[in-house]
């Protein structure tokens, strides 16, 4: 996967292709020039906290954000491009090409219509159809996502089925348009254990079914580990490191990266104390000069403040946004490893 | 040998619950049966899925819920009548801490002043070095004087939290009861107040209840760990043996099903079904419907909380036959 | 179903003895209807016969068991001031009061609702503010106020239209208006902040993320929901089709119930007072049936025992 990635850290040829995207609210900058591509088929996870801007850069994709936010920058789809395109072309690519599903599907669903009809209005809005095949296809896709005794479901309210089943149903809804890319933002997070297990591995099944593109978003890196080829992380508003997962986790170069992976209590292994990264993430109206991680970062100094590190190539097929990590080759091996 | 700080003795708390406006009430056994052990000094953590009883658990712990059978004793002694004089003075000594600080704590005080008041409430120390006393705890959690100035919703979400336990500290507690005292916050913070429970323990000598869904979290903290699974506890022992060698399949899943960096090629175990309904107990052991190991005898008979060759407890019919078998073996 | 039909009914049944109950006493206690319906100098025996015929020498509790036992039967009383059937008088007046309130509904709803919506879809705009201000002036303003500004303006000033009385649908203009932009203006600020709380949840953006055309997601997926909390209000506006008006059909000389009921309080003609208020108080509650059933209809999530779906 890693040798798809030219040195700009974009695929070659991609399906999505987003370029300096920017968000403000309120003249308050919270996306700060993200550039990333998926590839057709791709799995690729955006990882970070609360605030780094990984939903909004999605919602702000699919002009799904408020009217009150400015967004500049461009994202295409193939030849089409999103940023500020009219509302007809955005309700053909929104579930027709890229479909999202949400946190929590208890609230994401409609509570006052029928789970088959919100499933049918993507059927004859995409594929054009109607009457009896709405409800064919309907109960084909419910069957698909696993949802037991689909037929009855069609007629039930979202209130009447538990947290896990309503997300397949959300699921079912997405894959309704036959998208190419499904962006899924925090899909399991509302989810017991048990559950979150079985709605990741529902994903996987569909994508080596359809050969869709997914983009999962998640704060938590063990999720996206387990889903995805390759990772990006924010931090602030920014990528500051993308690599392939299996690299990203055993050697991960950005100091944020390694702290993130530190901080997590490990499962197995020896228990010790756990290495947390000290202070807050900055309020997006009040961040450091330069490097956005710099006041936390245990090997900052005064370069790091003198302006925002570019993204730049590490190695082949790794990317970090720091300039005290030199060539993969020479940064020191990662301590944070675990098997 | 002095009592335990706190002991929990099967304990059993029925609600009564309306499916919908119509439906006819249906008891539910929101705990069916629970006994635990806390030690001074020592963490024992809860984990479980929505459902399981884990926070209900916690509160007839600290009794702020009445339990319908069984006893709660700490020290040795059983915990006074709900609201009255003795109560409060025990309550003094043992400590909540929820999830969501914002909610724990008044928007209206300043993060000092709310550290201040147990003081002011239990009368401790002289009235005008209370605020010292106060700023002293602040420093203790990591938490600096101006801080202390400043209104909940001025803090970010790792602050409120560490507010929080310098409340609770306020009384000297021998009994700390966290309900997912990390769950809301990200990663980086999370690991800040993790250790910080940590230390406080290691200092103070607190015995800790740690409730949570979050497995990893669960290991790092704890000395024993207790897996709940619908009302009951499944399965009960030393953290890492039952985190590393599950003998339940309840704790083996969840175990499977947490997700771990980098931890991409072992296979996992995924349960199957829903989960459990409390109103809709099924028959025999709780989890055989969706137990890959389930035996007829597991529909039919619920099996009990004994202990294995290894010290732990489960309560599972196929791990119970296994050990009978490799001992009659050896 | 039928269980909480019951319920629902035994309730609005106790809500009408107790509206009842109040009434009576009330009236028992502010004053005497032999003096005010005899005067003062009426001659005592005349009082005395009075008082005897009405039965209001008898003690309290036994009129008020009286009362309410008649009720019982559908026999409301007479009135003290001419001796007809109180229940009749009180009809006769309904249609000229159904004449206002009506087509003042239909003002509110037809106003105050595509308003809210319009307010709520285009919010922090200029048209959003100039609503909401009409909003808050129009249910701030008295309506005897905001009636005698009308009648100044279109009766006095521009003499278009008549300021007062019964003789044409011309006469019903103001009084329409006057009870219709209040109504009007509640049902819009609280359309709008229906609609605005739904148009942020959740379930909105996911059907905007499949690709829903907006104007059908306002359609399908946000009017059904702010539907919800807007029937309460309409149902309350629907419930004071009768007892709404008493102070518009004052000022404008209109004869309606509300009319008849200013008359009947300062009469102390009991049974009128007590037959509308009886009427007034089954109105609101029906009403209030009618909303808590139609609540069942709009939200599924209230009827959810019929189905034994989900877990």
């Amino acid at each position: 996967m890693s040798e798809r990635l030219d040195r700009f850290g974009s695929v070659e040829t991609p399906l999505v292709d987003i370029r300096g995207l920017t968000v403000s609210f309120d003249g308050v900058k919270v996306l700060h020039g993200i550039d990333l591509s998926i590839a057709a088929g791709e799995a690729v996870g955006l990882v970070g906290e609360s605030g780094c801007g990984k939903s909004v850069t999605w919602l702000a994709a699919l002009g799904l954000l408020p009217k009150k936010a400015s967004i500049t920058g461009s994202v295409r789809l193939d030849s089409t491009e999103l940023i500020e395109a009219k509302p007809d072309v955005l309700d053909k690519v929104r579930g027709g090409r890229i479909a999202m599903i949400f946190q929590d599907p208890a609230s994401a669903l409609n509570p006052v219509i029928r789970l088959g009809k919100q499933v049918g209005e993507a059927l004859a809005l995409h594929r054009g159809l109607s009457g009896g095949a709405v409800k064919a296809e309907a109960k084909r896709l419910f069957d698909l996502v696993g949802i037991p005794d689909a037929a009855r479901r069609l007629d039930a309210f979202p209130h009447e089925l538990s947290g896990g089943q309503n997300q397949r149903v959300m699921i079912a809804m997405a894959l309704a348009g036959q998208p190419d890319l499904l962006v899924a933002d925090e899909p399991t997070t509302a989810l017991d254990a048990t559950i979150q297990a079985q709605i990741l591995e529902l994903l996987g099944d569909i994508r080596r079914e359809t050969g869709m593109a997914l983009v999962l978003i998640s704060h938590d890196l063990g999720v996206i580990s387990q889903t995805c080829d390759r990772v990006c992380v924010m931090y602030a508003g920014r990528i500051i490191e993308t690599a392939e997962a299996v690299e990203l986790f055993q050697q991960p170069l950005h100091p944020y990266t390694q702290g993130l992976i530190a901080a997590l209590p490990p499962l197995e292994g020896v228990r010790r104390r756990l290495d947390p990264i000290e202070g807050n993430v900055p309020e997006p109206w009040n961040l450091p000069p330069g490097c956005a991680f710099a006041p936390r970062c245990p090997r900052h100094s005064e370069a790091c403040d003198a302006g925002v590190p570019p993204l730049a190539m590490k190695a082949q097929g790794r990317f970090a946004a720091c300039i005290k990590t030199a060539q993969a080759q020479s940064a020191r091996t990662s301590e944070f490893v675990f098997a | 040998m002095s009592a335990p700080l706190l002991q929990v003795r099967n304990v059993a708390r029925y609600y009564s619950m309306r499916r919908g406006l119509l439906g006819r009430p249906v008891d539910v056994r929101a705990v069916d049966g629970v006994s635990l052990t806390v030690e001074r000094g020592k963490t024992l953590g809860v984990v479980g899925e929505s459902g399981s009883g884990k926070s209900t658990t916690g509160r007839l712990a600290l009794g702020l819920e009445k339990p319908d059978a069984g006893d709660v004793l700490f020290q040795g002694s059983a915990l006074p009548a709900l609201g009255t004089a003795e109560w409060r003075k025990v309550r003094a000594r043992m400590q909540m801490i929820y999830q969501d600080p914002l909610g724990a704590l008044d928007r209206r005080l300043s993060i000092l002043e709310q550290v201040r008041e147990p003081y002011d409430v239990h009368g401790i120390g002289a009235a005008k070095e209370r605020d010292a006393l106060a700023v002293k705890l602040l420093q203790s959690v990591g938490l600096r004087a101006d801080q202390g100035e400043r209104y909940p919703h001025e803090l970010s979400g790792g602050q409120r939290q560490r507010a929080v336990i310098a409340r609770a500290l306020a009384t000297k507690p021998d009994l700390l009861v966290c309900d997912e005292p990390v769950s809301a916050l990200d990663v980086s913070i999370q690991a800040q107040v993790i250790n910080l429970l940590v230390d406080i323990q290691q200092e103070l000598g607190l015995g800790l209840l740690f409730i949570s869904h979050d497995l990893k979290v669960i290991r790092q903290v704890s000395h024993r760990v207790a897996v709940m699974y619908l009302g009951r506890i499944v399965e009960e022992g030393e953290a890492d043996l039952l985190l590393s060698t599950p003998a339940h399949p309840y704790t083996e899943a969840l175990v499977s099903a947490a997700p771990v960096p980098g931890r991409r090629a072992r296979p996992r175990i995924v349960l199957q079904g829903d989960p459990p309904n409390p109103a809709a107990r099924p028959s025999g052991c709780a989890f055989h419907p969706r137990c890959h190991a389930a035996r007829e005898r597991c529909k039919v008979e619920s099996p009990a909380l004994l202990p294995l060759p290894d010290g732990r407890l489960t309560a599972c019919h196929v791990a119970h036959d296994q050990a009978n078998f490799l001992k009659a073996a050896s | 179903m039928l269980r909480f039909f019951f319920i629902r009914l035994g309730r609005a049944a106790l809500t009408v003895a107790l509206v009842v109950t109040f009434a009576f006493i009330v009236l028992r206690l502010s004053g005497d209807p032999a003096l005010i319906i005899m005067s003062v100098d009426a001659p005592p025996e005349a009082i005395a016969a009075f008082r005897k015929a009405w039965g209001l020498d008898d003690p309290i509790w036994l009129q008020y068991l009286r009362y309410f036992s008649a009720i019982g039967q559908g026999e409301l009383g007479q009135s003290m001031r001419d001796g007809r059937p109180a229940i009749q008088l009180v009809a006769e007046r309904i249609p000229a009061t159904l004449a206002l309130t009506l087509p003042a509904l239909a003002l509110k709803l037809g106003i105050g609702i595509p308003a809210g919506i319009y307010a709520a879809l285009h919010r922090d705009s200029l048209t959003d503010r100039i609503v909401m201000i009409t909003a808050v002036a129009g249910f701030t303003i008295p309506s005897f106020v905001l009636g005698l500004v009308l009648v100044l303006i279109f009766s006095v000033q521009l003499g278009w239209l008549p300021s007062g009385g019964q003789e044409s649908w011309r006469h019903a203009i103001l009084p329409v208006l006057t009870l219709g932009i209040g109504g009007a203006a509640v049902l819009a600020r609280f359309t709008r902040s229906a609609m605005l709380e739904v148009l942020g949840q959740s379930y909105i953006r996911t059907a905007s993320a499949k690709g829903v055309p907006w104007a059908q997601v306002v359609r399908g997926h946000a009017l059904p929901n702010a539907a919800i909390p807007t029937v309460t209000i309409v149902g309350f506006m629907v419930g004071s089709l009768i007892a709404g008006a008493v102070v518009v059909e004052s000022v404008f000389s209109w004869p309606g119930v509300g009319r008849l009921l200013v008359v009947a309080v300062s009469n102390r003609d009991l049974a009128v007072v007590q037959c509308i208020l009886l009427l007034v108080a089954v109105t609101m509650v029906s009403a209030n049936l009618i909303v808590d059933l139609l609540y069942g209809v709009l939200d599924p999530r209230l009827r959810s025992g019929a189905k034994a779906g989900g877990h």
